[in-house]
């Protein structure tokens, strides 16, 4: 089963003239930039309505087996309908969790039943999924997860807190990764994974509000929460290797995302296209001669990556350390995301201490609130400093 | 469409194949002491190496095979320049390529017959551009008058000792125009050597005065112009890939030195204050080294079109900036040892000062690129 160069055009022109016909109106509150920021009922329902209208018109999970709400057909045909949904500037699919990492794990590897309980609800928005991972003692070290389940007749006991939970007081069910057996010798062999139902007593999720000032995560209490022992994905003492397998999907090592953008990408040309608007000493901003020259050391920095990308694929090119490419490719990235915001909000004048919520703040305040929400990606999956670390370890050999 | 541009980058397997063998011959020939052994010769370079390179087809590599080159393009040049750079393998090969490059995209079909094959089988030459030690400077004070004869000197010209044919621009019947001298032209005591910060490299300044030029020695015309801005961009891409390639080796030899130091009861690469600005030497390496080969990517023998510029231009800036860190913090990270000249750190950041003003520093090719990119 082949598909030909003109299936692929005549569909992308199909996807590009629906993204275009119903692409929504500004809503008139301002949108998630991320699927990390859905901080409000009224984003929430928009969000829902949004990526329900996109699945029923064919254009999320589409390589996801027909039997499950998917489309059935090559993953080709996804990855033109998310170009499109990005070429468009359409707003993001936030229940990214369920439709990226829950998700393929489950059309992967998931039962029967599973898959039938699940995914169709991932796909139409119904259901919104969450990741119980990180606790406030173990961030970067999740193998360490200290959360208690404990199985009692037909349920587990849940005791314990996890924390960042994105999207957690708003979602249906969370992937778990919970301690069945504290006595283990390798800390990694006491863990289980649970595809865990969040609306039930003994689960309170506490919103965490954020340095932007809006809402996106939450702590998630679990107080002798009782979930059904059908819950467990795989067989106890199995959630490291489960767990493992979801960060593959979670970092797009391993393909299988029912589709959909999940984040605005901010990118050098949005900075310079709004600089028109601003002038310096009198003079256009754009003729500054010190602001033209960090603009192209920004440009130079972004197209470096860009090449990057593309030379990682290049055997003969990635002789000297191998890998150095792909696993400081989030460093890279989120870092240079990070200056580039910040430069942004310095080039406002005194529009640049306006905030969201201020009329006259400079596009809605996009650039602070893009500059806040960038610590979420420096910071989350690993900080800066612990992957420059993973970097100098395991690109350069560096002694720990 | 995106101020990113084009973003193109592949590698053929001749070009795979070049590289490999490139970088075994550099490793090969030039070992440090090898290097060492060169920084105060005459030359600078053993011509044995020169020699065996030329033999291998790489001063001829860029060169159509019409003119006895290989047909291959500056984009197969790039992966042996950037060898040498990572050996900091001095030879007369980036001058030559240059000179070649400015006869072929300048010259007429005469002179490139009748010069290029030389320069293909290892007849070596170099270019004389600058009369000061601005890059931006585009006077010409250098003048070949009605008669043919020359008046003017050069300065900062590459590899003089050693080249056999000097590419001169110069100023003839009021536009810039390109004067083709042998080395047995120059006067007695024409030529005075620099000494220069980077002891792997030689040049001179080189008096012009009283030489007179047949018609056919001397480039005119529209080409001259096109010629001379798309060499000055092949060069600051070649100087980018020597200095992509010294950085990698820098970086190698602090890593080196983070593994096998210890202070304190510890190795030194375990505290995050080195570790840290090492991993910046590789990003900046990686950098450059994606920009680089895109570049190569795009250049052609034809003349560089707006994407090879800022290709070419982004090469050097990034190449710079991550050569002149990384020298630096290589000195620094050698603690005492790195203060001397005995460490091999002195190596990279003299390396690092000379490539920053060779084609041009960062700021001279940064402000060429906001025109290109913001205007």
């Amino acid at each position: 089963m082949s598909v030909t160069e003109k299936e692929l055009g005549e569909f992308r022109a199909q996807v590009s003239a629906w993204m275009k016909d119903n692409k929504p109106a500004d809503p008139g509150f301002l949108l998630p930039q991320s699927f990390m920021e859905v901080g409000s009922e009224q984003q929430l329902e928009f969000l829902r309505e949004w990526q329900h209208k996109m699945w029923a018109a064919g254009y999320l999970g589409m390589a996801w087996p027909r039997e499950y709400g998917g489309g059935g057909v090559e993953p080709v045909f996804q990855t033109i309908a998310d170009q499109e949904m990005r070429r468009h500037l359409v707003p993001i699919c936030f229940n990214i969790i369920g439709l990226g990492w829950a998700g393929p794990l489950i059309v992967d590897t998931g039962t029967e039943q599973e898959k039938v309980r699940y995914l169709k609800g991932i796909l139409s928005a119904e259901d919104i999924w969450c990741q119980g991972f990180s606790e406030p003692d173990n961030g970067s070290d999740l193998g360490n997860a200290q959360i208690r389940a404990v199985r009692d007749g037909d349920e587990y006991v849940i005791n314990g807190t996890k924390i960042w939970t994105t999207m957690g007081n708003y979602a249906k069910y969370m992937i778990l990764l919970a301690r069945t057996n504290p006595n283990t010798e390798r800390k990694y062999d006491g863990l289980s994974f649970f595809l865990s139902p969040m609306k039930i007593e003994g689960i309170e999720a506490r919103p965490i509000q954020k340095l932007t000032g809006e809402y996106g995560f939450t702590e998630t209490f679990f107080t002798d929460a009782r979930i059904p022992a059908d819950c467990i994905m795989g067989e106890e003492g199995e959630g490291w290797k489960i767990a493992m397998k979801t960060l593959q999907y979670e970092r797009g090592a391993e393909a299988g995302a029912a589709g959909g953008h999940s984040f605005v990408r901010v990118v050098i040309d949005d900075l310079i296209e709004q600089l028109g608007a601003y002038s310096r000493d009198g003079e256009p901003l754009l003729q500054d001669s010190l602001v033209r020259d960090q603009l192209v050391k920004l440009i130079i920095e972004e197209k470096a990556l860009s090449l990057g990308d593309r030379r990682a694929g290049v055997g003969p090119l990635t002789t000297d350390y191998p890998f150095s490419l792909p696993l400081s490719s989030k460093l890279r990235i989120t870092e240079y995301a990070r200056r580039m915001r910040q430069f942004a909000i310095s080039l406002q004048g005194a529009a640049g201490g306006l905030y969201v919520g201020d009329d006259e703040a400079p596009q809605g305040g996009f650039w602070q609130r893009a500059y806040f929400n960038s610590f979420s990606a420096t910071i989350g999956g690993g900080t800066s400093q612990v992957q420059t670390n993973i970097v100098g370890e395991h690109i350069l050999g560096l002694p720990k | 469409m995106s101020v990113l541009g084009n973003t193109t980058l592949k590698f053929s397997e001749e070009q795979a194949m070049i590289l490999d063998t490139a970088r075994e011959f550099c490793r090969d020939k030039s070992p440090v002491s090898a290097v060492r052994e060169q920084l105060d010769t005459e030359l600078g370079y053993d011509t044995g190496t020169w020699d065996e390179m030329v033999s291998l087809g790489w001063a001829g590599i860029a060169l159509p095979e019409a003119y006895g080159g290989s047909g291959l393009g500056i984009s197969a040049l790039v992966p042996v320049v950037e060898s040498m750079g990572r050996a900091l393998l001095s030879t007369p090969l980036v001058s030559t390529a240059l000179a070649a490059q400015m006869i072929l995209r300048g010259g007429n079909t005469e002179q490139a017959e009748r010069l290029l094959p030389d320069l293909a089988s290892g007849t070596t030459a170099t270019l004389a551009l600058l009369e000061n030690a601005d890059w931006g400077d585009t006077r010409i004070g250098c003048i070949v008058d009605a008669n043919g004869t020359l008046s003017g000197s050069k300065k900062y010209v590459m590899d003089a000792g050693t080249a056999q044919l000097f590419v001169v621009l110069v100023e003839h019947d009021g536009a810039p125009a390109l004067a083709l001298v042998r080395r047995e032209q120059l006067a007695d005591g024409a030529i005075s050597s620099h000494t220069l910060i980077d002891q792997t490299k030689r040049a001179a300044n080189i008096d012009f005065s009283g030489i007179s030029l047949a018609d056919a020695d001397l480039i005119c015309g529209e080409t001259v112009a096109t010629a001379l801005g798309d060499v000055l961009l092949l060069g600051a891409l070649l100087t980018a890939a020597e200095a992509t390639g010294s950085a990698a080796a820098c970086l190698d030899t602090v890593v080196e030195y983070l593994k096998t130091r210890k202070q304190f009861g510890r190795l030194i690469g375990s505290y995050q204050a080195l570790k840290h600005p090492t991993v910046e030497m590789l990003t900046a390496m990686d950098s450059a080294r994606s920009l680089l080969y895109h570049a190569a990517t795009i250049v052609t023998d034809e003349t560089l079109g707006k994407d090879a510029e800022i290709a070419c231009r982004m090469a050097k800036a990034q190449a710079t900036e991550a050569l002149l860190f990384a020298g630096d913090r290589a000195v620094q990270f050698h603690g005492g040892m790195g203060f001397t000249y005995e460490c091999d750190a002195q190596l990279y950041i003299r390396r690092a000062q000379w490539v920053q003003q060779q084609f041009g520093d960062s700021l001279h090719h940064r402000k060429r690129l906001a025109a290109l990119l913001l205007d």
